[in-house]
C-alpha cells in the first residue's frame, strides 16, 4: 500500500545531549523560582512584606498567611466579599457604577469595565467587587433597582456572595489539595520506582507549581477556584510526562548494564522525545482554541494550562531526569558514572 | 497479540453499544426523549449551575445559637432534677454564662449528693460516651459543659432535619429540580437550577413556620369558591401528602406553637393510626382550656406553615394542657412533623455563607462557546494525528470518537453535573486522549526501526507502552481524586470530566485501537509498517 505522506515532527532519531545543558538549566530554573517566590511573598514585587506583616493580625502563621494573600491577586472565591457582573447593551460608567455601590454599602468598591463576549462586539459589561457586609444580599437587591437610571436595559447576570469564613477554608483547602497532590505522587512514583525517581519527579512538580503561581503572583490575574483546579491537572500532567521519561530509564536501565549513568538519560530523554512533543503539542493546540473561544470564564484556566504544559515538559526533561543523575541509582554496580557528554548533533 | 481474544471484542462491542445508549439522549429533543420506552436510557447530560442558570446557597447551622439552646435545657434539667431529688437539694442563680450552664447550690455542703443527681445527665441517651462535662466552682457552684462531639453530633442532626425543613417550604410539591445536600457536618447546599432571584429563596427558607391554632369559619362552597371570603378570614389548602382539607379560617392565630414544649409520634389506642401528641406550657393550656370551652362543637384547623394539618371538632373543653392531632400520618410524616414542631420551625437558624447565581444568558453563552472550542480542539487533533500517523492516526481517530461516546455516554449515565470547568477538562481529555495511542505508536516506530517484522513491532509496541499508560495515567486520575476531595461545585465537576476521559480514553485507545489493528493486520498481510 501507498505510504502516507507523513509528518515527521523529528528526524527519525535524535541525539541531543539533553545532560550537557543541565547546569544552564538548573540555574534558569531556580532563578525562576526565586522571583517567583520573592514575588509571592512582596506582593507581586510591590510590597514590603515585613510592613504587611506588621500590620496583619492574629499568629504569626496568620500573618504569614496575610503576605502570601497579598501576593496575589485574589479572586472573590479566597478573598471573600460580593462580585456581581452586569451586563448592558451600551458601555457602563464606571464612576457612577462606583457611586451606585458606595450609596449602598460601606466599603471599598472596585469597577472592571469588561467585555463578555470574545469577538468585542456589544453587550458590555462591567464587574463590580466589594467586600460583602452582613446585608451582602439586600446590598444587591438595591443595585440592582439603582441600576436603570446608570443605563437603560442593564441587568445583573452574575452574583457570587462568599463569607468570610468559607473563602479562608477555599483557600485553605486549595493549598492543602495542592500539598497532598504532590505527596500523593510522591509516595506513588516511590512505590513504582526508586526514591531517587520520586524525589526527583517533586521537585519537578514544585518546580512547575511555584512557577506558575510567580506567573500569576508577578502580572496579578486573577486567582480563582479554576485556577486551583489547574495546578492540580499542571501536576497531573507533568508527572504523566515525568513517568514516561522515568520508564524508559528504568527500562534502559536493564538493558544497557554498563553505560554511563549521563549517557543513559540522554538516551531515554531521545527515546521518548517524540512522543513528549507530539502529545505536548496536541493538548497546546487544544487550549489555545480554548483560550481564544473559550470566553473570559476559561481564559484564565487555559493561560496556566498553557504555561503549566510547557514548563512541565521542560521540567520532565531538565529538572526529574537530571535529578536522579545527581543523586545516582543503584544498578548491577556502583553507577559512579557521570555523564560523559556524547557528541552533540541530529 | 494479533489475535485478539474473543472477550475483548465483545467487551468493546457491548460496552461502545452501551456509550452509544447512554450519550443517545443528549441529541433527541426532549419530546422525543420522554415519550422513550422505560428500559431505555433517558437521561441528558447534567447541566451544573453554571451553565443552565440558577442559584446556589450554602448555609451553616447557627451552632452558637444552638449550643445556648441547648444549655437552657441542661440548665433546666440540672434545676428539676435537683428539685426532684429526695429532699430537695436547694440551688440559686439558674442559668447560661458564656458556653456553660450552670446552677448554684445554697449550701455548698450537699455538693456530694448533688454530684450523685446530677450525673445520669451527663449519659448520653443513644450510645456510650458523656454527652456533658460538670465541673464544681467555689461556693456551690456547678457548670455544665457541652462535650465537643455532642455539640458536633447536635449540630449534625440539626442539618439534617433542616434539610426536610427546607425541602418542604421551597419544593411543596416535590416537583422542581431543587437539589438540598448535606455538606460536612453543619452545612446545606441548595441547588435552585432557573432561579436568578435567590433573595425569594433565601426568604422561604427562613420564614419561621410556627404552628398556629384557628378557629375554623364554615362558608359553602360556593361562597369559598368566588373568593368573597368573609372579614378576618383567609383560605388554606391542605399540608402536603398529611393534611385532608381546605378550610377558610380566621385570620389571626387563637394560639400559636410557640407556646408547645413537647411534640412526639404516637399511636391512638382506639383506631392504631398513627398521631401526633403534643404539650402546651402553662400558659399555652390556659388559653387552649379557655377557646375549648368558648367554642364546644365548632372546629378548628391546626395550621402549619399556614397550611392545614388538621381541622376536628372541639367535643369537650379541654384543659389538661395536652392533645393529639390526627392526619393521614405515617410512622415517618408523624416524626418528621414531631421533630419540626418540637423547634417550632428549624431546629436551629441558618446562615448564609455563600451565595452564587448564574444568569441563564451567560450559561448557555458558556454553553456555546465550550462547545465550539471542544469542536475545534477535536478537530485540530483529529488532523494532526492523520498527518503525523497515517493510517494508523485514522485508527486512533475512530478511538478517539467512541472515546468521545463513552464520555458523553458515562456522564448522562452517572448524572454528575457537567460544569464550566468541567468542559475544560473535557477539552483537555480530548487532548490528552491521544497520548496513550502516541505513546503505542512511537514504541512501534522504534521497534520497527529496531529492525523488527511488521508483527512483532506491533505487538512489541502494545506490550511495552503499556505499561507506561498505566504509570502515567494513575497519576492523573491521582490528581482527579484530590480535586474531588478539595472541590467545590464546578471544580468537582472537572474532575469528574477528567478521571471519566482518563478511564475511558485509556480503554479506547487500548483495546479498541487494538482490535483494529489486529483486523487491519490480518486483512492485509504488509510487509511494513505505514507509521
Amino acid at each position: 500500500m501507498a505510504m502516507w505522506p507523513l509528518i515527521r515532527l523529528l528526524p527519525q532519531k535524535t541525539n541531543f545531549t539533553f545532560v550537557k545543558f543541565a547546569a544552564f538549566a538548573a540555574f534558569l530554573s531556580v532563578a525562576a523560582i526565586g522571583v517567583s517566590l520573592v514575588s509571592v511573598f512582596t506582593g507581586g514585587l510591590r510590597e514590603n512584606p515585613i510592613a504587611v506583616y506588621q500590620e496583619a493580625e492574629g499568629s504569626p502563621l496568620a500573618r504569614l498567611g496575610a503576605i502570601m494573600e497579598h501576593g496575589f491577586n485574589l479572586g472573590i472565591d479566597f478573598r471573600g466579599g460580593t462580585s456581581i457582573l452586569i451586563e448592558a447593551p451600551s458601555e457602563l460608567d464606571a464612576e457612577a457604577l462606583r457611586a451606585l455601590a458606595g450609596r449602598v454599602q460601606d466599603g471599598d468598591v472596585e469597577v472592571q469595565n469588561t467585555t463578555c463576549r470574545p469577538d468585542n462586539a456589544p453587550p458590555y459589561c462591567a464587574i463590580l467587587n466589594f467586600e460583602s457586609t452582613e446585608q451582602g444580599s439586600q446590598t444587591v437587591e438595591e443595585i440592582r433597582a439603582g441600576l436603570p437610571a446608570i443605563t437603560e436595559g442593564a441587568r445583573i447576570i452574575n452574583v457570587d456572595v462568599v463569607g468570610a469564613k468559607v473563602s479562608e477554608e477555599l483557600f485553605s483547602g486549595g493549598l492543602i489539595a495542592l500539598g497532598l497532590a504532590i505527596l500523593l505522587m510522591l509516595i506513588y512514583i516511590w512505590f513504582r520506582f526508586e526514591w531517587q525517581f520520586g524525589l526527583g519527579a517533586v521537585l519537578a512538580l514544585f518546580h512547575d507549581v511555584i512557577l506558575t503561581l510567580g506567573v500569576w503572583s508577578v502580572f496579578r490575574f486573577e486567582f480563582t477556584l479554576t485556577i486551583i483546579a489547574a495546578l492540580l491537572t499542571i501536576i497531573g500532567y507533568s508527572m504523566n510526562d515525568t513517568v514516561v521519561v522515568f520508564d524508559r530509564m528504568r527500562e534502559n536501565l536493564r538493558k544497557y548494564k554498563k553505560m554511563p549513568l549521563g549517557d543513559l538519560v540522554n538516551l531515554s530523554l531521545n527515546e521518548t522525545l517524540s512522543r513528549t512533543i507530539i502529545t505536548g503539542c496536541t493538548a497546546l493546540f487544544a487550549l489555545t482554541g480554548l483560550l481564544f473561544l473559550g470566553g473570559e470564564a476559561l481564559s484564565g484556566f487555559a493561560i496556566a494550562m498553557i504555561f503549566g504544559i510547557v514548563v512541565g515538559t521542560y521540567s520532565s526533561l531538565y529538572v526529574a531526569a537530571p535529578a536522579v543523575l545527581i543523586w545516582g541509582v543503584k544498578r548491577g554496580r556502583e553507577g559512579e558514572a557521570r555523564g560523559s557528554p556524547q557528541t552533540a548533533g541530529s | 497479540m494479533l489475535q485478539v481474544a474473543r472477550w475483548r471484542i465483545i467487551l468493546v462491542a457491548i460496552v461502545t453499544v452501551l456509550g452509544i445508549a447512554f450519550a443517545l439522549p443528549n441529541f433527541l429533543p426532549e419530546r422525543m426523549r420522554d415519550s422513550m420506552p422505560g428500559f431505555l436510557p433517558n437521561q441528558a447530560i447534567n447541566l451544573g449551575l453554571d451553565l443552565r442558570g440558577g442559584s446556589q446557597l450554602l448555609l451553616e447551622v447557627d451552632v452558637a445559637t444552638l449550643q445556648r439552646q441547648q444549655l437552657d435545657n441542661v440548665a433546666d434539667q440540672m434545676a428539676s432534677a435537683l428539685r426532684d431529688a429526695e429532699p430537695a437539694i436547694r440551688y440559686t442563680g439558674r442559668g447560661v454564662v458564656g458556653d456553660a450552664a450552670r446552677v448554684r447550690l445554697v449550701d455548698a455542703t450537699q455538693m456530694e449528693r448533688a454530684r450523685t443527681v446530677l450525673r445520669p445527665l451527663a449519659q448520653s441517651s443513644t450510645g456510650p460516651g458523656e454527652i456533658m462535662t460538670f465541673n464544681e466552682g467555689e461556693d456551690g457552684l456547678i457548670e455544665a459543659r457541652l462535650a465537643p462531639a455532642h455539640l458536633r453530633e447536635l449540630s449534625r442532626q440539626a442539618a439534617q432535619q433542616s434539610i426536610e425543613v427546607i425541602r418542604r417550604r421551597i419544593d411543596p410539591t416535590g416537583t422542581s429540580e431543587v437539589t438540598i445536600v448535606r455538606q460536612g457536618d453543619d452545612r446545606i447546599v441548595v441547588q435552585a437550577p432557573g432561579v436568578t432571584d435567590p433573595e425569594q429563596l433565601k426568604e422561604r427558607i427562613g420564614q419561621t413556620a410556627l404552628m398556629t391554632f384557628h378557629l375554623v369559619r364554615e362558608v359553602s362552597p360556593e361562597e369559598a369558591s368566588t373568593g368573597r371570603l368573609p372579614p378576618g378570614t383567609m383560605a388554606v389548602g391542605p399540608y402536603p401528602e398529611i393534611g385532608t382539607s381546605s378550610e377558610v379560617v380566621e385570620r389571626r392565630p387563637r394560639l400559636t406553637g410557640e407556646h408547645l414544649t413537647r411534640a412526639n409520634p404516637s399511636t391512638d389506642p382506639q383506631t392504631n393510626e398513627f398521631v401526633l401528641s403534643f404539650q402546651f406550657d402553662s400558659e399555652g393550656t390556659r388559653i387552649f382550656c379557655r377557646i375549648t370551652r368558648e367554642y364546644v362543637d365548632q372546629r378548628f384547623a391546626i395550621l402549619l406553615d399556614n397550611q392545614v394539618l388538621t381541622a376536628p371538632r372541639i367535643n369537650e373543653p379541654i384543659c389538661g394542657g395536652s392533645g393529639q392531632i390526627s392526619g393521614n400520618f405515617t410512622a415517618q410524616s408523624a416524626n418528621e412533623l414531631a421533630v419540626m414542631l418540637r423547634a417550632g420551625a428549624l431546629p436551629a437558624p441558618l446562615s448564609v455563607i455563600e451565595e452564587r447565581t448564574v444568569g441563564a444568558g451567560l450559561g448557555a453563552d458558556a454553553i456555546q462557546s465550550g462547545t465550539t472550542a471542544s469542536l475545534i480542539a477535536g478537530a485540530v487533533t483529529l488532523v494532526f494525528m492523520v498527518l503525523a500517523y497515517g493510517l494508523f492516526g485514522v485508527i486512533a481517530v475512530i478511538a478517539l470518537l467512541v472515546n468521545g461516546v463513552l464520555i458523553v455516554g458515562a456522564m448522562s449515565m452517572i448524572g454528575a453535573a457537567l460544569t464550566l470547568p468541567g468542559i475544560a477538562g473535557l477539552i483537555l481529555t480530548i487532548a490528552m486522549a491521544v497520548d496513550a495511542n502516541v505513546l503505542i505508536y512511537e514504541r512501534m516506530r522504534e521497534e520497527a526501526r529496531a529492525g523488527r517484522g511488521p508483527a512483532l513491532a506491533i505487538d512489541a509496541g502494545f506490550n511495552r507502552a503499556m505499561i507506561t499508560i498505566f504509570d502515567a495515567n494513575l497519576t492523573t486520575i491521582l490528581a482527579a481524586l484530590i480535586l474531588f476531595q478539595f472541590g467545590a461545585g464546578p471544580v468537582r465537576g472537572f474532575a469528574w470530566t477528567l478521571s471519566i476521559g482518563v478511564i475511558t480514553s485509556v480503554f479506547t485507545a487500548v483495546m479498541v485501537t487494538q482490535i483494529m489493528i489486529a483486523w487491519w493486520f490480518r486483512a492485509t498481510r504488509p510487509k511494513q509498517l505505514p507509521i
